[in-house]
């Protein structure tokens, strides 16, 4: 089968844009997020992760789409809802689920927990427990590549909640004030906790706040990871031209609460089914076999291997020693000097 | 020895630094061609850029933020924080996210920045710009505080805080800018955690940091008129503290008052003298004293303002008490 690339075809974005082994490995990570979060909330449930989590089921695409075409160097920082991100940044579950489970064997040796990953050598500078915590880490992030001369981008997530945080204002204004190479990414997904956007914002799309800085703002489906994909290249393009920050809105939807205590009051069942119709999985699996990407067969051993893959990274997790308790006090601050 | 201000001293220190490592940089409200109001970083600009002298716009929170983040990817940011008393405008990125990025990390991320502001009343600036917040920093792990209570420990304290890797708040003085000191032409560098004992004696501890060192000193000076021979420690950083070394003076004198310029309830002259009672209770003749500024907001009239601070007739009055054996429970 002959693929027509043109952009005037109905050819999605990603699809003519990247080759096969990149998009199957995209697919591939939106389920690993997909069976990592049902995991955690499984061993949640089990009483083998404690204390709480924000579960991104729902939003894959707008992870995964995000850093479809980011390198190693460049950066993202993170939010509480941020375990898609790490995957999407190339993160490792077997070490995610061990930090979840509070073992040395985790990416933080169990210091960190869900909201706290960090993962430098892929780039990212860490989740955050703080609403609009990243924001002005992620620009003085760029502020650094530009003041050291190193090319790469930084990409900040933040959620609709972040929107009207005082740093995400400061942080957008003196990002486009020095042209810095940072995108912001707000994954919108309607609620800040139990408030939701119509309560809280006072413009109609979060995209528009890019007017107040005098950069470029664009809100796409965010459930669609071509969509995502083709705003975020062009931001990123842009970053690293040196022509400054962009702010992209991926809307999108998160079908479990906003943590564990979260009962769904706010909102009904007809909304979070309506939203479960749109999931960005199957929508994007099919576009790979009806392109001629992956066979149904192929994508089935997709699915089928990141099943096994979880499940042999909870059993890592499981299996990993607790931190030595002698060490509790080790990192607080680093010995090491210029 | 070649006498210089506590402010020429640490223009020379940030401008060494930033010669002898390009990663440093500095950023701040007024920083470049104004030098910052107290006009400590005069000519930093012209010698260095814009590029490096970053004037940010006021978002005190946005800019500490964006130290952090530029630290914990390669670079050596010192931020200027106009005023001490602007840090409740960044406790989020100081204390939430500077101090815990390293230890919450695992250890993989580190955040090698400095935060210069100062502290000082009697300037008769009121409550918003004459607190001395050093107290709150210091209360959580993961920040280090130096108080440098002369030149030569403004410059040497600040060249420490530029190549450590942690998060380093330094508080200097707002009234000591224009103070001179013997200041060494050579490079020279003070460790961090190392207390200073500024005179010796016999008789009684005085423990000062900051502004209230050379109240402590003056405080000596007239004690020392009446026979009474006191000790004068300047620990120079709050954190680390140099306990080692206050513990064992007051071994040898017995009594101890902590003066430091911050409120004295919850403060760091409570720390210290808590300390000292846990460790060397047995070598005590009398309760250790806390003398801070009074808790009250700083008012703005001089009558009141000169009230509120330690003095060294102050010191002196209390430290004849302790002395002579006429125990002091506080009011």
């Amino acid at each position: 089968m002959s693929i027509d690339m043109t952009e005037d075809s109905n050819v999605p974005y990603a699809i003519r844009t990247y080759p096969p082994e990149k998009l199957k490995d995209a697919l591939r990570k939106m389920y690993l997020i997909r069976k990592f979060e049902e995991g955690a909330e499984d061993s949640y449930t089990r009483g083998l992760i404690h204390g709480t989590m924000h579960l991104c089921i729902g939003q894959e695409a707008s992870s995964v789409g995000t850093c479809l075409s980011l390198t190693d160097s460049d950066k993202i920082t993170s939010t509480h809802r941020g375990h898609g991100h790490c995957i999407a940044k190339g993160a490792d579950v077997a070490k995610m689920f061990a930090e979840f489970f509070g073992k040395e064997t985790g990416y933080c040796r169990g210091r960190g927990g869900s909201m706290h990953i960090a993962d430098p050598s892929k780039g990212n500078l860490g989740a955050n427990g703080i609403v609009g915590g990243g924001l002005p880490i992620a620009v003085g992030a760029a502020l650094s590549a530009k003041r050291l001369g190193r090319d790469d981008v930084t990409i900040c997530f933040f959620g609709d909640g972040a929107n009207n945080e005082g740093a995400f204002h400061e942080s957008v204004n003196m990002a486009a004030v020095w042209k810095l190479p940072v995108v912001f990414v707000c994954e919108n997904n309607k609620y800040g906790m139990s408030t939701s956007i119509d309560r809280s914002t006072s413009v109609k799309s979060i995209a528009d706040r890019a007017k107040g800085y005098d950069i470029p703002g664009v809100s796409v489906d965010g459930n669609d990871i071509s969509a995502v994909a083709e705003a975020i290249e062009t931001a990123v393009a842009r970053a690293r031209a040196g022509e400054g920050p962009s702010l992209v809105e991926n809307v999108t939807y998160r079908w479990r609460g906003h943590s564990k205590s979260d009962r769904n009051r706010y909102r009904t069942k007809e909304e979070i089914s309506d939203w479960m119709e749109r999931d960005p999985i199957p929508r994007f699996a099919a576009d790979l076999v009806s392109h001629g990407i992956l066979s149904d067969a192929e994508v089935a051993e997709l699915d089928a291997d990141t099943d096994r893959e979880i499940a042999e990274a909870i059993d890592f997790a499981r299996s990993g020693p607790d931190p030595d308790i002698s060490a509790l006090t080790r990192d607080v601050y680093t010995e090491t000097a210029a | 020895m070649r006498e210089i201000t506590l402010s020429q001293a640490v223009n020379e220190a940030i401008a060494e630094e930033m010669r002898r490592d390009p990663t440093v940089f500095l950023l701040g409200e007024d920083v470049a061609e104004a030098g910052t109001p107290f006009k400590v970083l005069s000519g930093l600009v012209e010698e260095f850029g814009t590029e490096r002298i970053i004037d940010t716009p006021i978002s005190e929170p946005g800019f500490v933020g964006l130290a952090v983040g530029a630290a914990m990817t390669g670079a050596r940011p010192i931020v200027d924080l106009m005023f001490g008393d602007f840090l409740y405008l960044v406790m989020d990125q100081l204390c939430n996210q500077a101090a815990k990025q390293h230890y919450m990390s695992g250890g993989k991320l580190s955040v090698p920045m400095v935060l210069r502001t100062n502290l000082g009343a009697t300037r008769r600036s009121a409550a918003q710009h004459s607190q001395s917040l050093q107290a709150l920093v210091a209360h959580i792990p993961g920040l280090k505080v130096a108080l440098p209570s002369s030149a030569y420990e403004a410059k040497g304290l600040m060249k420490t805080a530029i190549r450590d890797n942690n998060p380093v708040v330094i508080f200097e003085d707002k009234l000591m800018y224009q103070d001179k000191a013997p200041v060494p032409e050579e490079e020279y560098l003070i460790p961090f955690g190392e207390a200073n004992i500024k005179r010796e004696g016999t008789d009684i501890t005085l423990i000062a940091t900051s502004s209230m060192v050379q109240v402590a000193e003056k405080a000596a000076e007239t004690l020392a008129a009446e026979g009474i021979s006191a000790e004068v420690i300047d620990p120079r950083t709050i954190v680390p503290l140099d306990e080692a070394t206050l513990i064992e003076s007051v071994k040898k004198t017995s009594r101890a008052i902590v003066i430091d310029e911050g409120h004295q309830s919850y403060g760091v002259t409570s720390e210290i003298a808590s300390r000292l009672n846990e460790k060397a209770f047995y070598h005590l003749d009398a309760p250790v004293l806390r003398m801070g500024a009074m808790d009250v907001p700083v008012p703005f009239s001089p009558a009141l303002e000169d009230l509120t601070v330690p003095t060294p007739e102050g010191v002196a009055a209390a430290a004849r008490k302790l002395c002579s054996g006429e125990l002091i429970h506080a009011a």
